[in-house]
This record gives C-alpha cells, sequence and structure tokens, in this order.
C-alpha cells in the first residue's frame, strides 16, 4: 500500500505487466481468434488509393493536347499535363545551373530546337575549367569567411577533381543547388505562416510529423508517376525530404524570439513584412541556420535514393561501383559527397553570418574587388585551358576538366583492405555471428510474433495511459489500430523487431560515447564533426563489407542500422551534458563529487530530457535504415515497400506500407516526447 | 494539253506523296531516352544503342532508372526504350505496364538467358556436394549450405522476393527438400554477389540465384540441373512447382509513340539483337578491363561494325 502511494506508476505498470503477459499466454494463434491478429479490414485500400491516383492522373479533366511531334491531336489529363509542365520547369532550373558547370546544348534547346543544335554545331555551351570552378569556390570562402573557408573549398574541390569525379560531383551539385534553396526557402515559408496563424500550425503539423518518419522508398513511385524520371523527380523527391526539418527549425526559432524584441520593433514602425524579415527572421537566426545545416545534409543524403529515379550523378556512379563490387571506388564517391555538404554547410553559414557593413564608402573597385579579381581568374584559368589542350595534346587536358574515374584512385587499398578483412576476420566473427542469430535474434523475433495483437494493444496503450494518461493511449491506441487493420501486421512486428534492438543498442553505445566525448570540448567538437560525416556518407557502402563478413542475415541489417542510428544519440547526449549551467557544475564541485559522481546524481538527471529527444531520433533513424536494410535482405516491412516499385498497386501499397513504418515512428515518438515534456517541467527547464 | 495536265496533276501528286512520305520517315530530332541500369552489360549496352541511334543522327539521352520501375517511366513516355528486359525478373513489371497500355514489346534479342539456382564453380571442383550439378544430389548435403539463420537446413539464397515471388519455396515444397532447405531472400543483386565473393575467398558452399549471360560467366557459375521445365508446372499455373526455370528470353521494349515519331531509329531498334557473346564482350570490357562504361561502349562499337551496321540498314 505504501509502496502504491510513494511509486503509483510502478505499480500501474507492473499491473501493465501481468496483464501483458497473461495475455501472451492464454491466447490462441488462430487467425479467426479477433484477441490474436484483427482481420485485415484495410486490405482494399491501396488498390482504391492506386485506382484514385491512376484516374487523377489519366481520366480526370481531359484535355486534347496538340503533339508536334505527330502533328495530331491526343487527349492526356490535366493533372498529367501541369505536373508535367511543373517538372519541366524543374528541369530547366537543374540543366541550367549543369550546363554552366559542365557544357551542354539543353538550354539552348530549350530557347531554339533540337533541330538549330543539329544544324549548327557550334550552338553549344563550353564546360568551365574546373580550375575556375574551384578557385570560384575558394574565392566565395575567403570573401565570406576568411582564409580557412577558403583552405578547405579548394583542398575539396582539388580532391573531387584530381580524383576524376568532378562529373558526378557537378551533375550532382547542380540538383543539390535547386532542390537545397527551394527547401529552404519553403521551409521558411511554411513555417513562417505556421507562426503567424495557429490553424495553419494544426494542420502542418501532423503533416511534418508523418513526412519526417515515413522512409523516403515509400513515396519514390508516386513521385515518379506524377512527375516523370529524371533529375527532376530527383529534386522533388529531395525537397519532400528536406523541407519538414526546415519548417520545425524555423517555427521554433520564430516563437523564441522574445516579446521585448518583437515590441522595440512595434515601437519602431515596423509593418508587417518588416516585421517578418528585419526582426523576427534575424533574431532566430540560430534555429533557421540550424535548419539549413539539416536541409543541406538531407538533400545530400538523398543523393543515392534519388539516382533510384533517375538523378544523375555521385549517387547513380556510387551504386554502380558497388554492384560491381568497387568498394573503393564506392567509398571515394561518398567521400565526395561528404565533402559538397561540408562546404556548402560552411559556406551557407558564414554568408548567413556575414554582417552588413552600412557605413562603408567604397570606390568602385574596392567594393567589386572579388567581382574583378574572379573575372581575372576566370581569363587565366581558360587561358591555361587553352594551353591545356597543347601541353596533353591528344591526351587528357588536365587543366580543363578530368574525366570520370580517370583521376588518380585510392581503390587498390581500400579493395585490398576489404580482402583484408574478410579474409582474416570471417572465422572469429563467425562465432559471434552464429551465438546473436541462433541465441538472442531468432528468439526475439519468435517472441514478437508471438505476441497476441490484444496484448500488444495492452501494453502500448497501458504505457500511454500511464505517462500521458487517456489522450497519450488514444492516439497511440490509434495508430496502431491503422496497421493492425492492414494485411502487414506480422511485417510490421518484424520492423519493430529489429527497431528496437538497434535502438537499445544504439542507445547504449550514444549515451556512453557521449558522456565521455562530453567531459572534454575537444573530443565533443570532434565527435560532432564525425556525426555529421556518418550521417551523410551514403550509408550504402558499407552495407557491402557488412554482407561480405555476416552474410545476409538480420546480423547485417542491424549492424548497418547500430551505425547511422548511434549518430542521434551521440549528438543529443554531447549537447545535453554540455547545456548543464555551469552553476550547478560548481555547486557540486563544492560539495566534493567526484567524476563518476557528478554524471550520475547531476549531469545524468538534468540532461536525461534531451538525451531521450536524441532517443528518439534513434528510433526515427533506426526505422529509416531498417527500411534501406531491404537491399540487403529482409521479410519486415522494408522487403514490401522495396517490392511496391514493381507491383500492380504500387503507389497504393508504396504509400500505405510507408504510413505503417510512419505511424510505428509516430507512436514511439509521441511516447517519448510526452514524457521528456514532462519531466522538463519537473526539472523546471521548460 | 488536257493529258499534259493530268500527267503535271499525277506528277505533282506523286511528288507530294513522295516529299511527305520521307517527312513522315524523317524521325524526329528530340532526344530518345535510354536508361541505365545499375550493371555493367546494361550500362554499356546503353551507351552502345545510344550510339547506333547517334550513327543513324539521332539525339540520345541517358537517364538512370530503378530496374523495375522504369517500366511505369516507359508507359508514360518519360522514357522511351527499354534494351535489357529479362524474362524472370522483370516479365512480371513489363506485363504489368503492358496491361496498363503505353508500352510495346519491340522484339527479342538472340541471347538465350537462363536466369536459375546454382553454385560456383569452385563447389564442384572441391566436390563438396558429390553428384552436383544434378539436383538430386542436395537432398545429401544440406549441412554444406547451412548458415546461421537456416535453422541447420541447408540455403537457397534467392533474389529480392520482387522477382519471382514464391516460386522457390514453392519450387523446394515440390521436390520434397522443403525439410532440408529453406528460401532466403536478398535484397538486391549486390546482396548476392557480396555473398558470393565472401564465400568465394573461404571455398565455402553457397547456393544463390543467378543468370547468364553475366559477369560471374568468367569465373565459372554452375547451374543446378533440375527437372525440365514444361508449361503448367508451377504453382500458379496449376502444378506442384518441381521443376527449373526455362531458357528465357531478353526483349526490348519501347514507348508506343516511339515507332511514330522516330521510324527509323525504331525500325533498327527493332531489328538490334545482340547474342550472348555480344553481351559478354560489352561487360568485359568494364568488369575485366576497368574501361569507363562511355568507352567500352565506343571501342565495341568500333571493334564490331560488322554486328550492328546491319540492324541501320
Amino acid at each position: 500500500m505504501k509502496l502504491l502511494k510513494n511509486h503509483p506508476k510502478y505499480v500501474h505498470f507492473i499491473a501493465l505487466l501481468t496483464v501483458f503477459f497473461l495475455l501472451c499466454l492464454t491466447v490462441t494463434p488462430n487467425e479467426t481468434n479477433i484477441l490474436w491478429r484483427l482481420p485485415p479490414l484495410f486490405a482494399g485500400l491501396p488498390g482504391s488509393i492506386n485506382g484514385f491516383a491512376e484516374h487523377l492522373m489519366y481520366d480526370w479533366f481531359p484535355v486534347e493536347i496538340y503533339d508536334p511531334e505527330l502533328e495530331e491531336y491526343e487527349t492526356s489529363a490535366l493533372v498529367r499535363e501541369l505536373t508535367r509542365g511543373f517538372s519541366r520547369g524543374v528541369l530547366f532550373c537543374i540543366e541550367f545551373v549543369r550546363e554552366i558547370l559542365l557544357g551542354g546544348v539543353k538550354t539552348i534547346v530549350v530557347f531554339t530546337s533540337w533541330d538549330f543544335v543539329g544544324d549548327n554545331k557550334w550552338a553549344v555551351w563550353p564546360a568551365l575549367p574546373w580550375t575556375v570552378v574551384s578557385g570560384g569556390v575558394m574565392l566565395l570562402g575567403y570573401a565570406l569567411r576568411g582564409k580557412a573557408l577558403a583552405l578547405l573549398a579548394g583542398l575539396a574541390t582539388a580532391y573531387i577533381a584530381i580524383f576524376g569525379q568532378w562529373e558526378p560531383a557537378m551533375e550532382t551539385l547542380s540538383f543539390v543547388l535547386i532542390a537545397a534553396p527551394v527547401s529552404c526557402l519553403l521551409g521558411l515559408f511554411l513555417g513562417a505562416v505556421a507562426y503567424k496563424s495557429k490553424a495553419a500550425e494544426t494542420i502542418l503539423m501532423p503533416l511534418l510529423n508523418v513526412a519526417q518518419t515515413m522512409p523516403h522508398f515509400s513515396y519514390l513511385i508516386p513521385v515518379m508517376v506524377f512527375f516523370g524520371v529524371g533529375d527532376h523527380a530527383g529534386a522533388i523527391a529531395t525537397i519532400i525530404f528536406a523541407t519538414p526539418p526546415m519548417i520545425r527549425l524555423t517555427l521554433l526559432g520564430l516563437k523564441r524570439v522574445s516579446l521585448e524584441v518583437i515590441e522595440a520593433g512595434a515601437m519602431n514602425g515596423c509593418t508587417n513584412a518588416q516585421m517578418m524579415f528585419k526582426v523576427l527572421i534575424p533574431t532566430a537566426r540560430r534555429d533557421i541556420l540550424i535548419g539549413t545545416n539539416q536541409v543541406i545534409m538531407q538533400c545530400l543524403a538523398m543523393a543515392v535514393i534519388a539516382s533510384f529515379i533517375g538523378a544523375k550523378g555521385l549517387g547513380f556512379n556510387l551504386l554502380l561501383a558497388l554492384n560491381q563490387l568497387r568498394i573503393g571506388q564506392a567509398l571515394e564517391l561518398g567521400i565526395c559527397i561528404v565533402l559538397i555538404a561540408v562546404v556548402l554547410d560552411k559556406l551557407s553559414l558564414a554568408w548567413a553570418n556575414k554582417q552588413t557593413d552600412y557605413f562603408a564608402d567604397y570606390r568602385f573597385v574596392q567594393r567589386h574587388k572579388y567581382g574583378i579579381f574572379f573575372l581575372v581568374f576566370l581569363v587565366a584559368c581558360v587561358m591555361l585551358s587553352v594551353l591545356g589542350k597543347f601541353i596533353f595534346a591528344g591526351g587528357i587536358n588536365y587543366f580543363h576538366l578530368i574525366p570520370h574515374n580517370q583521376g588518380i584512385t585510392t581503390e587498390l587499398f581500400w579493395q585490398s583492405g576489404v580482402d583484408w578483412m574478410v579474409e582474416n576476420w570471417y572465422r572469429g566473427l563467425q562465432t559471434f555471428n552464429n551465438w546473436l542469430i541462433i541465441d538472442v535474434l531468432m528468439p526475439m523475433k519468435t517472441a514478437y510474433l508471438g505476441m497476441p495483437v490484444s496484448a500488444t494493444f495492452v501494453l502500448v496503450m497501458g504505457i500511454g495511459f500511464i505517462i500521458g494518461g487517456l489522450r497519450s493511449a488514444l492516439i497511440v491506441g490509434g495508430l496502431l489500430l491503422f496497421i493492425a487493420f492492414t494485411e502487414w501486421w506480422d511485417r510490421a512486428l518484424i520492423t519493430a523487431y529489429m527497431t528496437s534492438f538497434a535502438v537499445l543498442v544504439s542507445a547504449l553505445i550514444g549515451i556512453v560515447v557521449g558522456s565521455l566525448c562530453a567531459q572534454n570540448s575537444f573530443a565533443s567538437k570532434l565527435i560532432l564533426v564525425v556525426c555529421d560525416t556518418l550521417q551523410t556518407f551514403p550509408s550504402f557502402i558499407y552495407l557491402i563489407p557488412v554482407i561480405m563478413l555476416f552474410g545476409v542475415t538480420d546480423t547485417s541489417v542491424l549492424i548497418a542500422v547500430i551505425v547511422y542510428a548511434t549518430i542521434p544519440a551521440v549528438r543529443y547526449t554531447v549537447e545535453g551534458l554540455s547545456s548543464v549551467p555551469a552553476t550547478l557544475q560548481d555547486a557540486g564541485s563544492m560539495a566534493g563529487v567526484n567524476k563518476l559522481q557528478r554524471w550520475v546524481n547531476i549531469e545524468m538527471p538534468l540532461a536525461f530530457p534531451h538525451i531521450m529527444l536524441g532517443v528518439n531520433q534513434t528510433v526515427v533513424f533506426a526505422l529509416f535504415m531498417v527500411i534501406i536494410g531491404a537491399m540487403i535482405g529482409t521479410d519486415d516491412l522494408g522487403q514490401y515497400i522495396l517490392k511496391a516499385l514493381s507491383d500492380k498497386n504500387g503507389i497504393g501499397n508504396g504509400l500505405m506500407l510507408g504510413l505503417c513504418v510512419a505511424f510505428l515512428g509516430l507512436a514511439v515518438d509521441h511516447l517519448i516526447r510526452t514524457w521528456a515534456d514532462q519531466k522538463k517541467v519537473a526539472l523546471g527547464m521548460a | 494539253m488536257r493529258n499534259l495536265t493530268r500527267s503535271f496533276a499525277v506528277a505533282l501528286s506523286v511528288t507530294l506523296a513522295s516529299v511527305s512520305g520521307q517527312a513522315f520517315a524523317e524521325d524526329s530530332s528530340k532526344p530518345i531516352v535510354i536508361p541505365t541500369h545499375n550493371w555493367s552489360s546494361q550500362v554499356v549496352m546503353a551507351y552502345v544503342i545510344g550510339g547506333i541511334f547517334e550513327n543513324m543522327g539521332n539525339n540520345v539521352e541517358y537517364v538512370p532508372a530503378d530496374t523495375q520501375a522504369v517500366y511505369e517511366a516507359i508507359r508514360n513516355g518519360d522514357v522511351t526504350i527499354s534494351h535489357e528486359v529479362w524474362q524472370s525478373t522483370f516479365g512480371a513489371s513489363f506485363y504489368n505496364a503492358m496491361a496498363k497500355g503505353g508500352i510495346i514489346d519491340a522484339g527479342t534479342h538472340a541471347a538465350m538467358t537462363l536466369e536459375e539456382m546454382g553454385v560456383p564453380q569452385y563447389v564442384i571442383d572441391d566436390n563438396l556436394c558429390p553428384g552436383l550439378p544434378n539436383w538430386e544430389a542436395l537432398a545429401n548435403c544440406p549441412e554444406v549450405f547451412a548458415t546461421a539463420d537456416s535453422g541447420g537446413k541447408g540455403r537457397w539464397l534467392e533474389g529480392p522476393q520482387s522477382w519471382h515471388g514464391d516460386q522457390m519455396p514453392e519450387r523446394l515444397a515440390g521436390l520434397g527438400l522443403d525439410d532440408k532447405y529453406m528460401v532466403k531472400f536478398a535484397g538486391s543483386a549486390d546482396a548476392l554477389w557480396a555473398e558470393l565473393e565472401s564465400a568465394k575467398k573461404e571455398r565455402r558452399g553457397v547456393i544463390t540465384f543467378n543468370w547468364t549471360p553475366n559477369f560471374t560467366d568468367a569465373e565459372g557459375f554452375v547451374f543446378i540441373e533440375f527437372p525440365e521445365f514444361f508449361q503448367g508446372c508451377r504453382v500458379g499455373d496449376g502444378g506442384d512447382g518441381a521443376c527449373g526455370s526455362p531458357k528465357g528470353w531478353l526483349k526490348k521494349a519501347a514507348n508506343y509513340k516511339f515507332p511514330k515519331t522516330h521510324p527509323a531509329a525504331y525500325t533498327a531498334f527493332s531489328k538490334i539483337s545482340f547474342t550472348s557473346t555480344d553481351i559478354g564482350q560489352m561487360a568485359a570490357l568494364v568488369d575485366i578491363d576497368k574501361m569507363s562504361h562511355q568507352d567500352a561502349a565506343k571501342a565495341w562499337l568500333a571493334a564490331h561494325e560488322d554486328v550492328w551496321k546491319p540492324f541501320t540498314e
């Protein structure tokens, strides 16, 4: 009785577990038993979604379109013509940027015709020599920030050029240079709208939640059907993927602007627009910049996936290299992706932080010194490239462009490294692999699949009730009910099994590593850089060596998941621990705590809500990678999403499966967030 | 005079007809969009066919696309052709798209394909399972092919489930091998190659799905000889599934407008018919000689004019 009074939640929890295990033991596994599995009421839904999308796309509102090629009219649908028109617009922008960097004829074709280009061989836009682009980026870095950024930009572009990845890298860059600004502006706009209007926020929030937890594989097919294949489709899928964090962070930043600042703006007589652009957004800059950083990371993280629906560049070449098991080459391509991400991130950061000097009174030359310098540089490099034609007569003009895969390469080194690893470690790892699969993973999977649906609901809704009352119980129950009514409940259980195992391990590793690194400011900076790198480094690359060592098994999938899902756990732990107020640390020191005591009694409790948000992100990341793990070979929701690419009901199946994954993530997200918010209030941090 | 006018009119109409006929026969200058997938022979062949089209004066464009999703794209006209439609792997996607309309069958390559379960050459050489490649030998050595997650049974490593659904598990059941073997679905072709590469280093037994012509032909890969395929043997067609794969076709597909917009290119495309040797040569230039895909295509086109020139005539 005393226990119930002091710790009511523990008692509730024990009661809940008892009911759960009783249900597990008593419910008989039988397909018609409603306590065991719910009937698949939603089984027809993918077909309907598909039918609806196809009707919209091919039949609704027919319009007559003149086809100049065939010289005849044909019937098309309005939506199809609209989306195709939009696609052409996006594609034009991408091609325009691409041809500035690499040359070509498509931009000229848009203003003339293919016949014109065919007849006039001179009508080709020349490629910029790589030295110009490299020098330009260095100059930009210097102008925005200084020598250090210029050096970084120079090294990165030189690496890309010398390793012979210039063409694919510029192709990737050209579509990122369209997708990233669009995502940022769109995110900024929607964030501002949500800030201004409560109604917009209420509508946006659930959409954002779904968009951020839905695996990108599941909307590839809809994007492809509506917008076609090509760089534009890749860019559109990337924008869908990259915009949500920007919206969220813009809204967060704007909400944090203190009332005094807004009042000062009002007193100075700001109009609505002035208030937004001159007061609110500059003040909320810090959060908005984190948003920009996230957009750039997400855009480059999509580089590989986008190549499934036609984006050219590093991603496609990477998949090609992996299919030939050329891991060294794939690694070099992966590094290019990371380098582009880092340079773009630093440049955008420097640009946003640059203060305008309103009082300077420069002469023309001073004001435009960088522009003039660039022009001089451009002329010099073009001359060098022409000169190169004679120096390297007949061969590769190294001053102009080093063709794909003709640069220097360290491929052999990595390849032999992987070979060595497989030859020397395989046997030893096999013992571990066998133990893990036979004694841990298989029993865990069987246990998950052996759970009656009634028991799962009691457990999850019960936890919801204990944490957040009836409201949480209903939200979580509703999300799961959707999955339970589809045909894929068993698949979802397998996804849940892999995700929960990966999250347990990742959170453990993340918190330990994060805590260790947080003890030292240099180490914490270093580990954050490692986190950024791993987040943009394409996970496909390490899938292959992992398969070689652990076979096509759940172990391989889980290792890949853990590598990726540990990132947010580490990041949030470091951030949480370093934000513990110094005064509290001092108070602890005065009370005579040692390092361990400080960690257990002061830092951990205070940072724990923030760390839990990291765990929350770990769940989302883990779900993502479990789905990509389908490329190794799983039998969960991910495999069905992959299969939807060739299904007759591809659009419907893909979207429904994507929603199942999203709802799994959202249920966990809701529980952790509610709990962390309560803790923050209890600690007086909210 | 009247005669003259009439003959003039006839001559005029004949000229007009031939002019307009010629106008129809001329290919549009709009680029032909060719998809590239993630394996060497396909990419090289894309550039080879692109090279043939360019030789005929057409504009060509390449776009990376997913192997399964590409048929939907052809149907919608975003991609013009596909030049490697493998019967058992992409047949389902191809016919699904065809049922919806917009995609046409543009003929078949001379190359016969085989897509079947098999073992690397060393499994035979080392006699890991005596009696192979006859399937009946499998019954005596499941332990050679067992893995940690196969529960003591031998493992068949199949391609992704999207390739042939449950054909392999059904075949195991039909052959009465299902108490000794299980099927694991790999998620992608890459996973198959990684497993083969890893197994080769250890020279351990492994049964995987594979096909020919493929780059694995160079190192030797032996397909298991199952009971011969016949119509109606598969479970979907009412049989018990106890048969191997048929010798398969390798087809070409095109968007339905392609014959109208590019009649000459379409005629050439429908005539294109590569043999297993041609495909092997294309893949070898990249996989063995380590050329880039574009260079490999150029080299192949230069060396084999006798093969491809007739297609364009």
